[in-house]
């Protein structure tokens, strides 16, 4: 199904036609909508032309690029760390993940290995970027539904604390720029623990709150259940990954598949859908939030003392071995990769992004076709795009 | 029974909606441009140049090295080295910086400059209303706008700029450590060429004993 839709020209997916009736009647027009890229539902400057037949879709195309400023060309002539905080602002809301992928590849390009510490703060910061993101898509879907506001404003309170410890750590509340090649850049400030416990302790109780409000309501489950589906083997196919995936009940996490860092020590379940519906994809994400809760208790009670820089790694002059490396990490989205080719020089010879908010965004017609055009907006909600990211 | 959800929700939204009254820690909002939150203690938003003492053209630990020009990912400094030079913390001549300019409206507030420095003389502001009427010459700070002293330094930063002047002044103690140990050994070696030169009778140099005749 995905090949067909892959393969169509796009002059024939995209002329629009006078419908006939069976005995030869017109019967009105096809009416093609551009949504956005100034549309409020979204998420950034994105615009799917949109063909509709009353009110459901025909078909779909999805216009990206708007916000493209040549991330992996700029990457390609700076030295290597100086594409860190540029890595930041690929998917804006999921910073510390981002820098966790990129040091990981040059880790692998250069064979450094964080120090044991380095690796807990690792886990930590990205299981509360999980947190952050998780968070803020439920917030953003159920404010695609019509929910202006309440779920929103509670989504964004409980943000509000992780990134205050992320800006006593880092130094800024979203744009972290935190971890460095073979370690992070700066140990954790006094108290910092405690009061991230103090955070991570509160948060299932929000996260109850938040069910309350929100899992067992009619309008919810009407207007989800049911709604965009995604079959396995399409999201296979078309190599979809992150909570999407899971959605559609195929079980890969690169957690528990690549056991990048240290996820190996620790213990946790992956969540998976049945059925593979926006209210799967909502739900998923509120179980991988209380997955990422059990990380984060056991990575706060076992965090050691002791260094958090590789002692090889070095900042000034950083030139790694001529070689090539692909390192890849399960982001909140989905499979967050950066693949390097080293020449040799401080500057990298190829610099790629995998981002998982482009590739998850290639099966949107698929989900869409036959729905309202008022689903695609809940549709595209589900799949979880930056556009950061997307365009890059 | 069809609702049950909803009014479950409402539930929900009422014990906020009174907790937000009830409860003074959630009365989280702050009047801004009269009050202000205290700013982190990592909080990093432009960078300043410290100066040391008191005078800022003079105490500048700049040395015009240009490795934050080099490495600046957005390439928002420009520096001009200087021609002459002028002693350092330590007191060894150093060049300085006839040019130091940030553009205020290309740097992203990364911190690599001051992470790469190696003469702890660029750092991180918390300052953030940099807000200016006029978007060329407004923007563009030059080196004495951009100098602060090591004491703004420690307020802002206080345990960070502890750790730096600890580093600077075993730095400089080292240095002078190495000076005297040099200078003795220069006036031990001096002294041994003296003795020596003493302790055998100097051959008369024909040179100089021979008669001007």
């Amino acid at each position: 199904m995905f090949m067909e839709t892959a393969i169509d020209t796009p002059e024939s997916k995209y002329e629009i036609l006078p419908k006939t009736l069976s005995n030869g009647e017109m019967d009105g027009e096809l009416l093609e909508v551009a949504m956005g890229p100034q549309h409020p539902s979204t998420h950034g400057v994105f615009r799917m032309d949109v063909v509709l037949d009353g009110e459901k879709v025909v078909k779909l195309k999805p216009v990206f690029g708007y916000l493209h400023r040549n991330h992996e060309k700029i990457a390609e002539n700076t030295t290597y760390l100086a594409s860190m905080p540029y890595t930041d602002r690929l998917d804006y809301l999921c910073s510390m993940t981002n820098n966790w992928a990129y040091a990981l590849s040059v880790e692998k390009l250069a064979g450094l290995q964080p120090p044991e510490r380095a690796e807990y703060i690792r886990i930590i910061t990205g299981e509360l970027t999980r947190l952050v993101n998780h968070t803020c898509l439920v917030g953003f879907l159920l404010q695609d539904m019509g929910a202006l506001g309440t779920p929103l404003m509670y989504a964004f309170r409980e943000r509000e604390m992780i990134l205050d410890l992320f800006e006593s750590l880092s130094g800024s509340r979203m744009m972290c720029n935190y971890m460095r090649f073979g370690g992070c850049r700066v140990d954790l400030p006094a108290g910092w623990l405690e009061q991230a416990k103090r955070a991570v302790d509160s948060y299932s109780g929000f996260l109850d709150e938040f069910e309350k409000l929100l899992t067992e309501n009619e309008i919810l489950v009407a207007r989800t259940q049911g709604i965009g589906v995604l079959p396995p083997d399409l999201a296979v196919n078309a190599s979809i990954t992150g909570p999407m995936l899971r959605a559609s009940g195929v079980n890969y996490d690169i957690r528990k598949v690549d056991k990048y860092g240290i996820y190996d020590r620790f213990e946790f379940r992956v969540p998976l859908g049945d059925h593979g519906d926006v209210y799967d994809r909502y739900m998923i994400r509120l179980l991988e939030m209380r997955e990422s809760v059990k990380i984060l208790n056991q990575a706060l009670r076992d965090i050691p003392a002791g260094p958090i820089v590789d002692p090889k790694a070095k900042l000034r002059g950083f030139r790694p071995k001529v070689g090539e490396a692909y390192g890849r990490i399960e982001g909140p989205k989905g499979e967050l990769g950066f693949y390097l080719i080293s020449d040799g020089t401080p500057n990298p010879y190829r610099y790629r992004v995998r981002p998982p908010s482009l590739i998850n965004l290639t099966v949107l017609e698929d989900m869409c076709l036959g729905q309202d055009v008022a689903d695609v907006v809940i549709i595209l909600g589900s799949v979880d795009i930056v556009l950061g990211e997307v365009d890059r | 029974m069809l609702g049950e959800g909803i009014i479950k929700g409402m539930v929900e939204t009422a014990r906020n909606f009174v907790g937000s009254y009830s409860d003074p820690e959630r009365l989280t909002t702050v009047e801004y441009p009269e009050d202000k939150i205290p700013a982190k203690e990592n909080a990093r938003n432009f960078p300043f140049l410290v100066y040391d003492g008191d005078d800022a053209a003079r105490g500048l630990r700049c040395v015009a090295c240009q490795i934050c020009e080099k490495e600046c990912p957005p390439k928002c400094i420009y520096i001009v080295k200087s021609k002459d030079k002028k002693p350092d913390y330590i007191g060894k001549p150093q060049f300085y910086p006839a040019v130091f300019d940030i553009d205020v409206s290309v740097c992203m507030s990364c911190q690599i400059c001051v992470e790469v420095c190696p003469f702890e003389a660029i750092k991180m502001d918390t300052e953030f209303e940099l807000s200016n009427p006029d978007r060329f010459g407004g923007l563009l700070q030059d080196k004495h706008r951009l100098a602060k002293s090591n004491e703004y330094y420690h307020k802002i930063h206080e345990t960070e700029a502890a750790e730096v002047d600890a580093r600077l002044a075993a730095e400089k103690a080292k240095a002078e450590a190495k000076a005297r140990a040099d200078a003795e050994a220069k006036a031990a070696a001096a002294a041994k060429a003296a003795t020596a030169a003493a302790t055998p009778k100097p051959a008369p140099n024909p040179t100089t004993v021979a008669p001007a005749k």
